[in-house]
């Protein structure tokens, strides 16, 4: 029982529910985050435009404008704290016609009364300028300066990890099928698997599950659709193609196709908006890709079929109120809502996160410690290393020399701290999402094998128990006299190689 | 900086017959760089027969053909480096490479052979759509699980593409104890060669179902079913022919892409239609001193054939490292190479007559299949050779060789071309 007592219970390890634990490991509490996955950011934080949005978009005096603008303000010092990738390329809004002009000028003072910086309205010549491989239709743009760009699983994932350095506990695979009050007054959460955790808050993180959390506690309710996005992610061999971040004049149902470098150097076309039935249907469909090629073709005439390394598809979870619902829910005490988080609530996490953690911090009474951990140590990927850092770190340790993933230049030695660090992969796809092994053009076709030998050395399973992203995903079966994983190595170098190296160094 | 005459990337069976013939040819200062912990290629994995028909007059394994190379390679004290992945390739030929056993380490050459092979499509660049769960491989990489890792990626199979990989995995997972329910086919004909259908499908009673393709992934986690319909003459999918397959592992075998990324670092022109670098009789690219054969410079049926040009390409690095190369000849007049109808991806591109020392091969692939077809070269629309064939399908290449005197003929000429008539 003691174990699952906890000071504050964050249900959802997405980019919101790491960020608030990691906010609240600031204070003298005991931290607990559930998640139904096997892993951080296997919900809508996965799979989104990655895109730190200036703040033009909200209506002024909305949850959304308020803490997208300040969000944004924070991302850069955040990314740059946690050794994540962080770039503001500026945002464009594109401009086809009168109307989209005049629609320009109305999100220009929508955005000036946001209080965001800089924008301003910019000719077809400027807009060429900037961009010279934009589509001759475009005629006139919103430029937003302070538009930047992210890498959404990358800043989750090293959230959690400081989280987990300054104390906070994670619980994977724990699906949460009921939050009530018990007689003493804490909260009872119970999970699928029959797990327990008493809480004297909660935190309600839980992305596109949030509507049914809060309604089983509060009276307000709420409702939250699954609004599906398709993408195309095209190949480094286009990097340069476009500097800022492309939007069209948005529509009712959002922002629209972007199209938009990636701090990866791969570009990203997307997304559709298409609300879907079923909270986990991340299908993609010919329809929509489609749509997605057509629509971007405004701006981007020729997206290059033969350039597309991958597609996929995301949820947002779009609210009935229109709005972020943040903060504790009015007739549920140290209940506290972080949901409806759709865009922009990858740009608004850290606010939402800075602010939800001072409100419970003075609900719960609790002081700011002072011993934490600043900073939690990462590996430096070896394709981003100068030839002196390279022959530094392989002096080190010899299996930054072995490439495994040869589109994107990840190392054996990436891929092992990947999996030795706190909140550590278990899965192909948690070692591609840490790593990028596996993201570049060939798609895993050549590193697959030997990721596989890696997670079964140091997690000690066979090939058949490797799983691509937990659950029923193994991306082998059994078979009689299956031989072992084994990268070729020698028993003696395949112990040196687990034994000499420590975890993550703070 | 350590220098070398000629750096070979790739060691396999394209890097391996350049590296020999470079040694024949009196170079002595070869380097074979190779990523893998063993020479040999994608050879290793492919444990089936078929190889060395041409060359050796033998039918011979994938891992048979293979060694013939290797043990040669040892026994002209040919030197190469495994585990070694090259990072970075420039125009003045210095490689950067890094490996365990000797970290970071800057090379330059005299001459460099690019022989890095290919990679497989996967189903990102074919936009198949669904769900995204696991149990959907390249051909190529469940052949080395099957193969070399001794694992089974599946019991239930579909084969999305009819190339040489898909069809000998038919064959393969059927042996290792896998229902293959179907190979699908997008275009109206194979694009593997026929003797791979016939010994891999038809022997096998696995049905071949071309103008079809798969329309969606289903399964959360692991692939549960696709689903197969038919197409129409412009590949678009037919309503109302929709058939579901329930099967656990998809393999895809859609084509191979030449891995030029280093080569395009290093300003090695590509070409659009073979994926390659645009080379001329010599093989050599457009950065003077870097020559490419094998799967990198076009996607090869055959082995053999791989085998025949990569030597072309190994003696002629040599004679450049030798100082024998352009230099040594008078300037001549450049013949460009252009697809006609019916052909795609003539290799090589330019051509300069006087150079040629006894006959100029050229490849190409038909773009569709003819029968009772001739192809055709041209020099200035002039008809100097015709061949004749039973059938061309885009599945086999087609390698012609133009004798010398046939260019000495039409010594002014500027264009030659390859065209099918029917």
């Amino acid at each position: 029982m003691t174990q699952n007592f906890s000071d504050v219970l964050v249900i959802g390890a997405g980019v919101v529910g790491c960020a608030v634990a990691r906010e609240l490991s600031r204070y003298a509490l005991r931290v607990n985050v559930l998640d139904q996955a096997g892993d951080v950011a296997e919900g809508s934080t996965k799979a989104n435009s990655a895109i730190v949005h200036a703040g033009y978009d909200a209506v002024p005096g909305t949850a959304k404008a308020c803490f997208n603008v300040r969000g944004n303000a924070l991302f850069e010092a955040w990314c740059r704290e946690l050794e994540v990738p962080f770039v503001r390329n500026t945002s464009l809004v594109a401009a086809f016609d009168d109307r989209d002009l005049a629609a320009l000028e109305a999100l220009r003072l929508r955005g000036a009364r946001n209080g965001v910086p800089g924008l301003r309205i910019i000719t077809q010549d400027e807009v060429r300028a900037l961009e010279p491989n934009i589509s001759r239709a475009v005629i006139g743009a919103l430029l937003a300066p302070s538009g930047g760009i992210c890498c959404p699983y990358g800043l989750t994932f090293r959230l959690a990890e400081h989280a987990a350095a300054n104390g906070v506990t994670f619980h994977f695979e724990r699906r949460v099928v009921d939050v009530a009050r018990a007689a003493d007054g804490l909260w009872q959460v119970t999970t699928a698997d029959g797990g327990v955790f008493r809480t004297r808050a909660v935190v309600n993180a839980s992305g596109l599950y949030a509507d049914e959390l809060n309604n089983t506690v509060s009276a307000q309710k709420l409702s939250i659709t699954p609004r599906r996005g398709e993408y195309l992610m095209i190949d480094k061999q286009y990097a340069g193609t476009f500097r800022a971040t492309i939007f069209q004049v948005p529509t009712p149902l959002g922002k629209g196709v972007l199209v938009s470098p990636t701090v990866d150097g791969t570009l990203i076309v997307g997304p559709t908006a298409e609300d879907v039935g079923d909270k986990s249907d991340t299908r993609t469909t010919a329809d929509g890709l489609r749509k997605v090629v057509e629509s971007a073709a405004r701006v981007w005439e020729q997206v290059p079929a033969g350039g597309v390394i991958a597609t996929f598809s995301g949820l947002r979870a779009h609210g009935d109120r229109d709005d972020f619902v943040v903060g504790e829910a009015p007739d549920a005490p140290f209940f506290f809502n972080a949901a409806a988080m759709e865009s922009p609530g990858l740009t608004a996490a850290p606010a939402v996160a800075v602010w939800l953690a001072e409100q419970i911090g003075k609900r719960l009474n609790a002081q700011r410690v002072t011993s934490n951990v600043h900073h939690t140590a990462t590996w430096k990927p070896f394709r981003e290393m100068t030839d002196a850092q390279r022959i530094a770190a392989i002096a080190d340790d010899p299996s930054y020399a072995r490439i495994v993933c040869r589109c994107e230049n990840v190392t054996e030695a990436e891929i092992r701290a990947a999996i030795r660090c706190r909140i550590g992969a278990r899965t192909l796809d948690g070692v591609k999402r840490r790593t990028r092994a596996g993201m570049g053009r060939c798609q895993g076709g050549f590193c697959t094998p030997r990721i596989i030998a890696i997670l079964c050395e140091e997690l000690g399973l066979k090939p058949e128990q490797i799983t691509k992203f937990g659950g029923g995903s193994n991306l082998l079966v059994t078979t009689h006299g299956a031989r072992p994983a084994t990268l070729g190595l020698s028993p003696e170098r395949r112990a040196s190689s687990v034994e000499s190296r420590e975890p993550c160094h703070d | 900086m350590t220098d070398v005459d000629i750096l070979i990337i790739g060691g396999g069976p394209a890097g391996l017959a350049a590296a020999i013939a470079a040694h024949e040819a009196g170079c002595r200062n070869v380097l074979l760089l190779e990523r893998e912990p063993a020479l040999g290629g994608i050879l290793r994995q492919c444990i089936h027969a078929g190889f060395g028909m041409h060359v050796f007059k033998e039918d011979l394994t994938g891992p048979e053909y293979a060694q013939r190379f290797v043990r040669r390679f040892h026994e002209l004290g040919l030197s190469a480096q495994c585990d070694t992945m090259v990072l970075s390739v420039t125009p003045d030929r210095e490689v950067t490479a890094v490996s365990p056993a000797f970290g970071l380490q800057h090379f330059r050459a005299k001459a460099i052979v690019l022989a890095m092979g290919c990679r497989e499509r996967t189903r990102g660049a074919l936009q198949v759509p669904g769900w995204r769960p696991a149990g959907i491989y390249p051909a190529g990489q469940a052949q080395r699980f099957v193969n070399l890792d001794g694992w089974m990626p599946g019991r239930r199979v579909v084969i999305l593409g009819s190339g040489d990989i898909g069809l000998i995995m038919a064959r393969r997972m059927t042996l290792e104890g896998a229902k293959v329910l179907a190979c699908v086919e997008l275009m109206p004909f194979s694009s593997g060669l026929t003797r791979n259908v016939v010994q891999c499908l038809d022997d096998y009673g696995i049905p071949l179902l071309l103008s079809h393709t798969v329309t969606e992934i289903h399964g959360r986690e692991r692939l549960e079913a696709v689903t197969v319909a038919q197409v129409d003459a412009q590949r678009k999918p037919l309503p109302g022919t929709d058939q579901r397959f329930e099967c656990d592992t998809l393999l895809l075998s859609v084509g191979l892409i030449p891995e030029n990324e280093l080569s395009r670092a290093a300003g090695v022109r590509v070409s659009e239609v073979t994926c390659g670098p645009l080379v001329d009789e010599a093989l050599q690219t457009s950065v003077p001193g870097i020559f490419a054969c094998g799967n990198v410079l076009h996607v090869h049926d055959l082995v053999d054939h791989v085998t025949i040009e990569s030597t072309e390409a190994g003696r002629q690095a040599a004679k450049y490292a030798q100082g024998q190369g352009e230099a040594g000849i008078p300037a001549c007049q450049m013949l460009q190479i252009r697809d006609g109808a019916g052909v795609r991806g003539l290799v090589p591109q330019t051509v300069c007559a006087g150079r040629v020392a006894d006959v100029l091969p050229l490849m190409f692939r038909p773009a569709a299949v003819f029968k009772d077809a001739a192809a055709v070269v041209r020099l200035d629309g002039e008809e100097v050779l015709r061949k004749r064939f039973r059938i061309l399908t885009p599945g086999e290449m087609v390698r012609l060789v133009v004798p010398k005197e046939v260019l000495e003929r039409h010594a002014g000429a500027g264009e030659l071309t390859v065209g099918v008539e029917v």
